[in-house]
This record gives structure tokens, sequence and C-alpha cells, in this order.
């Protein structure tokens, strides 16, 4: 009995994301960036959301958060549920203590989230105060025990400065560090370490793994760079024109891609631990316009394997293998990698 | 081919930048940006700059095209050391230099259409005096970077990111130069599209017998299309030598930093690779620290390394590095 009971808590659910629509008004037409759009994150897991811009991942994750900037955009449909509640039936104002306390969100661009005119304490202590309502020395020594924790040298005097005054990888951890600060169960990172160099980004990815393991929070990680979460993700989610066309186990997505989009990212890439080919197989065409998209699967008009069902009937996410690997194609069974190579010369 | 003097010879070169000092009475400082770098690039070849940002390598392109005048050092193409060179004796020798930006966004006129972009810089240059054939010129380079000639009447902001790349490349075609120094130009760009734009680079190369310099970041980029690469560090070059021997048998312990932080999109592989995750940042060139610049960070430094300045010395035939131990 003491197994099961191991076993189901190892799989609850945190945030289940279920038929999600969310729509922008633009002078083009109406673009459905994320196009009902099913997902979801268990406790302690770091799922990855991968895809490339305009895929419509950044609008998921905001989507959560309830930061899709009106009025141009709007969540038109489906549910959010953290912890068993529905996000998208929150007040504003019970909003508002999930974000941040419970949710916490890292972005792109350290520089441009963090307020310039506030101190690196007060911006810490800010959090602690209203969503745990510490009193301000109280608040101050959590600050410290912080920047401490994310590898930030001299806290004390750290806390006086001004995000001008730190590097792009301390703003970073910084960024972290405000994070992690209620404690939350979930926290959604958009692209953390896309801005940063690349020795700094892998001091940052692995201060991510150690301190999610020791707190066990859960991650979203945002990226459009499948190299970079392979060490990191337990599964990873692969978008295309604002749905999720192919899901699986880290292990499984890589090692058997079922879906010509993920097959073509990780072939188009040039690797280091391969031997150096002559030439890149590259995605052919254009990523595209989302006011415009063709009839049945978006991917089509770039695909090796489109066959004609492609160009009239959109594919649903179907299983493709064990451990709830998922495709979204109709010739998922039939992708073959050496195949995939030979229709690419041609 | 080897025989043959150099295209590109870069000789001790120097680029400081003054900061500070102004009416408000902050402190005055030089930003070593560029600290003495000497590498030569060979006819048809590409020769890969790798570093993080602030480096200087995208400087050191800079000082090649003498967009920045530099400090001291020599650059010296086809022969005739550009330093010496007022802007009237520069000018024809710019046509056989160009640069491809790494943002098509900021890097193109929006103002203008992509046959105007592509068109300027003939008619500056008097390649092509005639208006018709202007267009017709303009008509040919699209169709060599895989555009086709209605997009000749397009403005940038009707183009996708790729193809604002293509005509960035286009316009430094379009002068039919020797060197072209690509700084960047593929880092903004979507995964999907970067691949197509790499090809179509080593397509023109062997085309029109180009000449790259390739600054990126990116070492898996870099190793794909360089036949030597220099990996530079606070100003200096760390190491240099082909492609191969950089990627097999790295000898400066910063290469060997960067090539572990690359990841590798493989969990099982992953998973098995020991990292190197190098400590602290990399320091300001405002200040850089004595010895070897790198012996804050290194991972097998000695007491030495903080005094001694290391030489970039051929430790085997054609590879050099600038580290005491190597």
């Amino acid at each position: 009995m003491f197994i099961t009971l191991l076993h189901c808590a190892a799989v609850s659910t945190l945030l289940e994301v279920k038929n999600l629509q969310t729509d922008f008004v633009t002078h083009g037409g109406v673009v459905r960036a994320v196009d009902d759009v099913s997902w979801d994150v268990n406790e302690s897991e770091t799922v990855a959301l991968v895809g490339e811009s305009g895929c419509g991942k950044s609008v998921s994750a905001l989507s959560i958060m309830r930061l899709v900037a009106g009025p141009a955009g709007r969540i038109v449909g489906g549910q959010i549920f953290f912890k068993g509640r529905d996000l998208l039936r929150l007040s504003e104002e019970e909003m508002r203590r999930v974000r941040g306390r419970e949710i916490a969100m890292i972005f792109q661009e350290p520089m441009t989230s963090l307020n310039p005119v506030l101190s690196i304490g007060r911006q810490l202590t800010e959090g602690l105060e209203i969503h745990l309502e510490m009193a301000p020395v109280e608040a101050r020594r959590r600050a410290v025990e912080l920047l401490g924790m994310v590898g930030i040298p001299d806290p004390e005097r750290r806390l006086a400065q001004y995000p001008h005054q730190f590097s792009g990888g301390m703003r970073q951890r910084m960024m972290i560090a405000m994070a992690l600060a209620c404690n939350p169960s979930l926290i959604l990172a958009d692209e953390p370490t896309t801005a940063l160099d690349v020795t700094i980004q892998a001091q940052i990815l692995e201060l991510m793994k150690e301190l999610s393991r020791r707190f066990g929070v859960a991650m979203l990680i945002i990226t459009h760079n499948l190299g970079v979460v392979a060490r990191y993700a337990d599964r990873v989610n692969v978008m295309y024109a604002g749905r999720i066309i192919e899901r699986g186990t880290a292990r499984e997505l890589y090692g058997n891609p079922r879906h010509p989009y993920t097959l073509g990212l990780l072939r188009s890439v040039p690797r280091l631990d391969e031997p150096r080919r002559a030439r890149l197989d590259p995605i052919q065409g254009q990523p595209p316009d989302l006011t415009r998209l063709p009839r049945g699967c978006a991917f089509a008009p770039r695909c090796a394997f489109c066959v004609e069902r492609c160009l009239v009937e959109t594919p649903p996410l179907r299983p493709v293998a064990e451990g709830g690997h998922v495709s979204a194609c109709w010739e998922a069974a039939n992708l073959d990698r050496t195949l995939t190579r030979s229709v690419a010369a041609t | 081919m080897s025989a043959a003097a150099p295209l590109l010879e870069v000789r001790n070169l120097v680029k400081h930048f003054r900061v500070g000092g102004g009416l408000f009475g902050s402190r005055a400082g030089v930003v070593r940006a560029v600290d003495g770098v000497s590498f030569e690039i060979r006819r048809g070849e590409t020769l890969g700059l790798v570093g993080e940002s602030g480096c200087g390598k995208t400087t050191t392109g800079r000082c090649i095209l003498q967009l920045e005048r530099p400090t001291s050092g020599q650059i010296v193409f086809e022969g005739r050391d550009l330093t010496v060179l007022g802007e009237d004796e520069l000018r024809p020798i710019r046509r056989k230099m160009q640069v491809i930006f790494q943002d098509p966004y900021s890097s193109l006129n929006p103002r203008m259409t992509v046959g105007q972009i592509i068109a300027e810089p003939i008619a500056v240059h008097g390649i092509v005096p005639d208006r018709a054939q202007r267009a017709q010129r303009v008509r040919e380079i699209l169709s060599h970077v895989g555009l086709l000639p209605q997009h000749a009447y397009r403005y940038p902001h009707q183009l996708s990111g790729g193809q604002r790349q293509r005509v960035g490349i286009a316009r430094a075609l379009a002068v039919e130069p020797s060197l072209i120094i690509c700084d960047e130009p593929v880092s903004a760009l979507d995964v999907s599209i970067q691949a197509q734009i790499i090809n179509l680079l080593e397509d023109l190369q062997a085309q029109f017998g180009l000449t790259y310099l390739f600054v990126a970041h990116d070492l898996s980029v870099v190793r794909h299309i360089s036949d030597r690469v220099a990996v530079m560090y606070l100003g200096k070059i760390v190491e240099v030598t082909d492609r191969k021997s950089l990627y097999d048998t790295p000898l400066h312990p910063y290469t060997k930093a960067l090539l572990s932080a690359v990841p590798i999109p493989d969990p099982l592989l992953e998973a098995e690779r020991e990292r190197v995750v190098l400590g602290g940042e990399v320091p300001s060139p405002l200040n850089p620290p004595p010895g070897c610049v790198f012996h804050p960070r290194c991972p097998i430094a000695v007491d030495r390394c903080g005094v001694e300045v290391p030489e970039l010395r051929e430790i085997r035939p054609g590879h050099r590095a600038a580290c005491i131990l190597a």
C-alpha cells in the first residue's frame, strides 16, 4: 500500500491546461495564438514548451498568469486548473494572490523585467511583505538568504544596489531569487537563458535544476532551443502555429521523434557530438502567418511527408508510443529517420 | 593557395575606448575592447571568431572594416595597410569588404524597398551606372539569395526574419566583395531558418569564391561553417587553429569550458556528460585582471597565471594557444 501511495503522490497533477484558446485582434485579422491547447505539469516536475517565435509558447504562459495584454489579447476559451481551482474563474483579487506567491515567473530579459528605480532589496522584500505579510526586518533577512541561495556573493551589500549595477547573469539570478521568494509550487520560466552567454547559461540552468530539486518546485521552461532543455526537462511539448504537435518524455521525444516538425528541428541544427555534415538539412519554407493558416495541418506546406489528407484535415494528438507520447501527424507511424534524410536531400 | 599572401592580415590590433571623465566628473577609464589581436584569413576560407558578449569580436570586425579606427596595429587587406589610408582612398576598398549584421530588423532601412536597398550600393560605387541595367542586376542578386523578382517591390516589414536576412546578404553581395564579415548572421533567426541561411552562405562562398570572417557565439554553428577558428576572451585571442584541432583537441581551458557548455539535444548523452561549469563571470574590460585574463575563472590556474601574461604560442604545428599550462 505504501508503494501505491508513493506512486499516487508522484503523478499528482499541479497544473492542468484544458482546451485553452487565446486570441489577438490585429489589423490583419484575428490571430488565434493559442489554439485549443491542453497540457499539464505534475508536482515537482520540469516540463518544457518548445517552439519558434510566434508559436504561442509565451502566450500560453501569460495566459496562465492571466497577463495577456488586453484589449487586443483575450482568453476566449478553455480552463486552467491549478491545484484543482480554475484560474480563469478567479476574481482579479484572488488571482493577485496566486501570482508571485503560488506561481512565479522568470522572464527572458531580466533588465526589462526588473524595476530600474527600485533597489534590489526592495524588489525582493516587496513580495515577501505583501504575500507573506512579513515584517520589514524579517523580509530583509529572507532577502539576504535568497540572494545567497542563488549564488550572489556579498548579499548584504548587493541589496542596496540597483539592477544596472548587476551583470546579465547576476540579474537573472536575482530574478530566480524573486521567483523563489514566496516558496511557489510552480515557476514559469520564459526563455530564462536566451539572453545570456553560453558559460553563464550553463550556470543558470544548473542553478535552476538544483533549486527546483531542493525545494520541490515544478517548472515550466519555455524555449526555442531543443538542446537547452534536453538535460533538464522530464517531459517536452513541441508547439507549432498555436498548437501542440508532439509531446512525450524527453527520452522518447529526442530518441524517437514522431512529428516531422520535431524531426526537422532536431535534424537542422549542427551538433557537436556528431561528425560534421557537409550540408545542413533545413526545414523548408517560412514560419506560418497566423492570420492566414492553411486548411488541414499548419505544417503541411513545409513538410516532406505531406500527403493529401494533411491538406484538408487537421490531425489531432494521438498516442504513438508508450508513456504518453503523442503526435499530431497523420503519417506519424511512417516517419523513418533514415528516410527523412533522403527526402530532404531530393 | 597556401603559398599566396593572405587576403587579410590583422597585426597586433588594439582598440581602446575612453569612457567617463566628462562634465559630470565620473572617473575616466579605458575599455580595452581589443587588446593585441593578430590573425590572418586566406582567400576563400572561413575564419570563425567566437567568444562571449563583450570579448571584442564585434569590435575586431568593425576595426577591419575601418568603421572604427584602431588605437594601434595594422589591418593589411589585399596587401595594403588600411589604417594609414584616408577616407577617399578607403572608399574603393570598402567595396571589397562587406558586412552582414545580426539583426535583419534594424539593419535595413524601413522606408526603402528591397530593390532600392540592394541597388543603392551598386549606384554609389558606380558599378552599374545605367538604371535599367541596375534593376536587372538587382533581380539577378535576388535570385542568388533565394528571393523572387517581385520581392524587390516589398518593404522590409513585409518580409519574415529569414527573408530579411537574405536581403542583408543580397546587399552585401551587390558590390561583388571579396571579404564578408558575418556578425552573428543567424543568431536572431528561428532555428528552422538558421540552417537555410547557413547553407545559403556556403553556396554563395563556393559560387563567388568569397572569404568570410564569421563572428558568432554558437560553437556548433561555427564548427559547421569554419575552416579555422579563433577563440576570443576579454579582448585577446586565447586559441586559434584549424577546425578539427580546435574541436577534437582543444588546448585552452576556456575553449574546453565553452565546448562543454554547449547543450546537446539528446537527454541520454547529456545525462552522462561531464560539464565544466565556469564559476564567476567575464571581468570588466575596464579593469582586466593581471596576468592571464582568464585566470580568475580558470579551473586549472596556478599562481604564475596571476602574474605572467601568457603569449599566444604555437603548441602543435598550426595550433596556437595562450596558456602557460598548455
